[in-house]
């Protein structure tokens, strides 16, 4: 960490990646990762790919995996849904998965449509056999990512890290 | 009509080391199993809709190997955002041909949406993929092979195929671990 841990969380989630070789970033963009996006976008050493739905990102990871690359899946968790047979792949081929979903609906949520997927997403993602740490202090995001990250890949799992919302801040909307 | 069999068995013959083939689940999967067993194929099972995605995966992750996917109008229809998404990251190498029968033959021959307008190559330049092309006539067979292996990616081809309920030709292990393990070592050599 280049910095006190939490007090830019999104580089710290950065700093990870980087240290343990993801060179590739899938994403459905969402407002809680847009700064580490923009990161990944300035670095010459990551392939950032913008997908159209997020199960598509399930796909490229593991397939990057296969051709010797380690890549990561950022989602709200609202993309979480639509990624529930995709997540068949890693899962039957033993393919270290990792994704990283910043949560909505949970803590001061503005749009009604947000609650049902964002209380569903821990139980849909152990459902299907994913290991889900979460992370509800800034201090703590860093390291909960680099252990998700050294699971998935050390044992081969599926690993993902909920950011709550309540570490990531309401978004709350104002007409007009 | 183009047999899809013969079609695919030809189109991988001789094939160069560094071709590495995806095929969606189904008929393409047995298939590309026909032509061969190879480590150098990763054969979907499951994950409908997948294959896509994965093969722009290993296209990106394995810049110097040509990456040739081989799926099905049904399988492809499931997620038509991964052609965009393709576009959009554009791996030059990197080559999707479409078995297009027009319908779901496992299920027992339901029509696809091919089967009544859908135009796959038309979806494919629609989402930025210049190269794309339809086939129809085994005639076409010997210049598809060539733009299988050497169009500039990401090239596209919707390739129309006859109807036909095969015998199912299983590939080495369905014990996925054991597949994408011999696969990504000969991919990734």
């Amino acid at each position: 960490m280049t910095t006190k841990p939490g007090s830019d969380w999104h580089r710290d989630i950065f700093d990870v990646l980087l240290a343990q070789d993801f060179s590739l970033v899938a994403h459905v963009p969402d407002a809680g990762h847009t700064p580490l996006i923009k990161l990944c976008e300035a670095h010459n050493g990551i392939d950032v790919v913008t997908l159209t739905t997020e199960e598509e990102g399930v796909g490229v990871v593991c397939g990057a995996w296969a051709g010797g690359r380690k890549g990561v899946l950022l989602m709200q968790s609202s993309g979480v849904g639509n990624c529930i047979n995709a997540i068949a792949l890693p899962i039957i081929c033993r393919i270290p998965f990792l994704t990283i979903v910043s949560m909505r609906g949970e803590w001061g949520e503005f749009i009604p449509w947000q609650v049902p997927m964002g209380v569903g997403t821990p139980g849909v993602l152990e459902a299907m056999d994913v290991r889900v740490f979460r992370a509800d202090r800034r201090d703590e995001v860093g390291a909960t990512v680099d252990a998700a990250a050294k699971l998935a890949h050390n044992t081969r799992q599926a690993a993902a890290v909920l950011l709550s919302q309540k570490m990531i801040g309401a978004k709350q909307f104002k007409e007009g | 009509m183009i047999k899809r069999r013969p079609a695919v068995k030809y189109l991988l013959e001789d094939r160069p080391a560094n071709l590495l083939a995806v095929s969606g689940l189904g008929s393409c999967t047995w298939d590309l199993t026909a032509s061969g067993d190879d480590a150098r194929n990763f054969c979907f099972i499951g994950a409908m809709g997948q294959a896509g995605p994965f093969a722009l995966g290993l296209a990106l992750a394995q810049p110097d190997k040509r990456v040739v996917l081989f799926t099905g109008d049904g399988e492809i229809l499931m997620g038509l955002g991964a052609l965009a998404t393709i576009a959009m990251q554009a791996p030059a190498n990197l080559a999707v041909l479409v078995m297009d029968n027009e319908s779901y033959v496992e299920t027992g021959g339901q029509p696809t949406a091919t089967a009544s307008g859908t135009d796959l190559e038309a979806v494919a330049r629609g989402c930025g993929i210049a190269t794309a092309r339809t086939v129809t006539r085994d005639d076409e067979l010997e210049s598809l092979r060539d733009f299988m292996r050497s169009a500039p990616g990401p090239a596209f081809a919707n390739v129309k195929v006859a109807a036909e309920a095969l015998p199912l030709a299983f590939p080495h292990s369905f014990d996925g671990v054991t597949a994408i393990n011999r696969f990504r070592g000969a991919a990734t050599v």
